[in-house]
């Protein structure tokens, strides 16, 4: 034989994107949020991030290793975690709390599960609930924004933190009060709260960047944070103005980090149009029922874990109406 | 706004490379090896043993049933008749006729004064003497389509769609002899008793679409379709034009529809016109892995290999393809004949390699926002790996019509198509492989 030809299935022609370059495009994403991040408190949440980022890639690496699997770190989904892990502490927070939360979800909750693509809630998310039950102190604990960090400090311990705290949108709504600041501080990032959801504007910019590359559809996000917005709209709560109650619940907490890039994650996130509607939709009215009603001041974490739980009962619902099984007649379709 | 359908994908169409390149008629090689079977349906026997001597157009091959018969396109010899490599990838019976130059013609070929007298019936049965089958791939007999969809459809579409990459033959052939296209095209109008047909054209190709509208006359209406893979699928087609979705399991004649490849309206033409059976069609021979990518007028049964050798195949060509990109076959004997319905020989370069050794689904759902047939591909996948064959008839693993679509999107590079195709193969065993309990 002169030639050695290739045998395999068609198509033979693939698209150009790939796993490792829609990971990598959601790290670029969220760099507008680091860097709001930054600016507000210091080479601190930086260091949080990478911290985050190599222990994901670590653990991530280490347990594929140790189990004889194939490695996955090249396809950059551990990174995504460990950015989004980050994200979800705030800015104080020691590091060890950190790599703790990155053993927890990647190993427990992504890898025991198979890897990637197999896992059924967000890691990130499900890292984040298992610190908070932990450590619920110190994943409350609030920096003032505008206050640059120590990078060394372990911001744990009685009077550390005297001075540098500040109190978050959220808990002036929980309170049905409105926060001491302009509607503005919170829409490009002047508050307090965990390292990546302090700034609305930035986490828009990076989602917009999804959404034009095609790598996530707006159908999540709109129905997540349309619900919330209706929700809060007809029931505004402590007697203030509807629509500026509504902005609050809009730009504060985690509500646009966790609809813009924790529910569309694709693992843990419906595949059909009307499950993510309705996943979306859910989404948000637990968002509401927990900030109204619940223990914590944010819900929207523990929104999306509950509904990570429903996805594979929404693909079924959501199954696509079969071609051609309800038929048209006399090809009505115009 | 061009018509379309739900889903697709678009892939550069590559179809820069030809569309270019005016049909030139390719010289018969010395031997020529014409498969007995060249379409769906049963195979033809030969007509013919070692020793004969045949003509251009002379019937070498035959059978009962569904069957188009087989022609030599060569005269000269019959030097074998045996089993030779298909581009199906098995051995299929076949004639070796050693051309003797001349290319003499069948005296049974002779072109008709008119056609006016003919009724429907008799130009059925010219055309199944022709051995025309549909050209754009699927290779079913198109007599056999013509006599079943008589009376039962409202609506004659022309599939011009050429929706596969690269694929530029029926391009051209729009451009260069749209005249005899329409001839082919009004003789089916006839057959059907309709005086209105739509003709098809994704909207990349603009000259094609001047051309038929320039001659098409009344009761012809040129359709500009949107640019998108797979409008040339029979169902999409239909439900882009027509705008009627043809139930699971039914043909077109369903929905009162019939679709016909431009390729075949102009083999209807030679075949009713001229006398001439389907010995030579329209190849486009391209891709990256060639250095003079050309459409040739191919006469059957000329192998790949001198094809590629006037094409200049690069040194390392990674496969080469019978058909398009997203639904050709992958060919590992060059030896292989151009069929009938072969319109093009693709090939692609070490470059263009797209395995990934062991891809991990996601979960995306891009492969079903692409799916034109409304499946869950990575649900079908899912089952296929756990042997669960109940699952997959439940998720309509039978309404997949292989377009690739979902293969082509999906950014892990799961063979999904692959999958697709041994779970129907598997489910068409006696006994299935048992399923995976977990």
């Amino acid at each position: 034989m002169k030639y050695q030809l290739t045998i395999s299935s068609s198509p033979h022609i693939r698209a150009k994107h790939s796993t490792t370059s829609i990971m990598g495009d959601v790290c670029i994403a969220l760099l507008p949020a680091l860097l709001v991040a930054v600016w507000q408190f210091g080479f601190r949440v930086l260091a949080v991030t990478l911290v985050s980022v190599a222990a994901c890639v670590f653990f991530e690496w280490g347990y594929r290793k140790m189990m004889k699997k194939d490695s996955t770190v090249h396809d950059l989904s551990a990174v995504v975690t460990g950015i989004l892990l980050a994200f979800v502490c705030p800015p104080t927070v020691p590091y060890w709390v950190v790599v703790l939360g990155a053993l927890f979800a990647i190993v427990v909750v992504k890898q025991l599960y198979g890897g990637i693509g197999k896992n059924f809630l967000n890691p990130a998310l499900a890292g984040r609930a298992m610190m908070m039950a932990s450590w619920a102190a110190i994943m409350t604990t609030w920096a003032k924004p505008g206050h640059w960090l120590s990078l060394v400090s372990n911001y744990t311990g009685e009077g550390v933190l005297d001075g540098i705290t500040a109190a978050t949108p959220l808990a002036a709504l929980k309170a049905d009060l409105l926060p001491e600041m302009e509607l503005m501080d919170a829409f490009i990032g002047n508050v307090g709260g965990c390292i990546g959801e302090v700034s609305v504007i930035a986490l828009l910019l990076g989602a917009g960047y999804l959404f034009i590359r095609k790598v996530i559809s707006p159908r999540i996000p709109l129905c997540f944070i349309g619900t919330v917005a209706l929700l809060t709209f007809l029931f505004p709560q402590g007697g203030h103005d509807r629509l500026i109650w509504m902005g609050w619940q809009l730009c504060s907490g985690g509500l646009m980090l966790g609809a813009l890039f924790m529910a569309t994650d694709y693992v843990t996130s419906p595949v059909t149009p009307l499950g993510q509607v309705i996943f979306g939709v859910g989404c948000g009215v637990l968002t509401v029922l927990i900030r109204y009603f619940g223990g914590f001041p944010e819900g929207v974490s523990y929104a999306i874990l509950i509904m990570n739980v429903t996805v594979g009962l929404l693909d079924k619902v959501g199954h696509p109406r079969r071609f051609g099984a309800v038929r048209e007649k006399g090809g009505a379709k115009a | 706004m061009a018509k379309s359908f739900f889903g697709g994908v678009h892939p550069d169409d590559m179809k820069r490379l030809s569309c270019e390149k005016a049909i030139t008629p390719f010289p018969a090689p010395k031997l020529v090896t014409i498969p007995m079977s060249q379409h769906i349906g049963a195979p033809c026997k030969p007509l013919v043993k070692v020793g004969d001597y045949v003509t251009v157009g002379q019937k070498i091959g035959d059978n009962e049933g569904l069957c188009a018969p087989v022609h030599a396109s060569v005269s000269g010899k019959v030097k074998q008749v045996a089993e030779k490599p298909h581009t199906n990838g098995s051995l299929c019976m076949a004639v070796v006729i050693e051309n003797d130059g001349e290319y003499t013609l069948c005296p049974d070929c002779q072109p008709r004064e008119s056609i006016d007298g003919l009724l429907p019936g008799a130009l059925i049965s010219i055309i199944r003497e022709a051995g025309i089958v549909g050209m754009g791939g699927a290779a079913f007999p198109t007599h056999f389509k013509l006599s079943s969809c008589i009376g039962k459809i409202d609506t004659l579409i022309v599939n011009a769609a050429e929706c596969e990459p690269y694929i530029t033959a029926d391009d051209r052939l729009l451009r260069e002899e749209s005249e005899r296209f329409l001839k082919g095209l009004r003789i089916v109008m006839k057959i059907f008793g309709l005086d209105h047909a739509y003709v098809g054209i994704e909207a990349n190709k603009p000259q094609a679409i001047e051309a038929v509208s320039a001659v098409a006359g009344e009761g012809i209406e040129v359709v500009t379709l949107r640019t998108r893979y797979p409008q040339g699928a029979e169902k999409q087609l239909i439900q882009a034009i027509a705008g009627r979705l043809v139930p699971p399991g039914t043909l077109p004649a369903e929905v009162g529809c019939a679709v016909m490849n431009a390729a075949t309206c102009a083999a209807i033409c030679d075949a009713v016109y001229d006398g001439m059976p389907t010995v030579k069609r329209v190849v486009t021979v391209t891709g990256r892995g060639v250095k003079e990518p050309a459409n040739y007028l191919v006469p059957i049964g000329t192998p790949f290999e001198a094809l590629l050798e006037k094409a200049g195949m690069v040194d390392d060509p990674y496969k080469v393809i019978s058909g398009g990109p997203m639904m050709g076959a992958a060919q590992f004997d060059l030896s292989v004949p151009i069929l009938k319905g072969c319109n093009s020989v693709l090939v692609l370069t070490q470059k263009e390699r797209t395995e990934v050794p062991d891809p991990h689904c996601i979960r995306c759902g891009k492969c079903i926002t692409v799916c034109p047939m409304h499946l869950m591909p990575l649900y079908l996948y899912k089952f296929e790996r756990m042997n669960h064959y109940d699952n997959m008839v439940d998720y309509n693993i039978y309404d997949c019509i292989e377009c690739g679509c979902c293969a082509y999107i999906c950014p892990a590079k799961i063979p999904l198509v692959q999958s697709f195709r041994t779970a129907k193969l598997e489910l068409r065993t006696v006994k299935p492989r048992e399923p995976v309990k977990s």
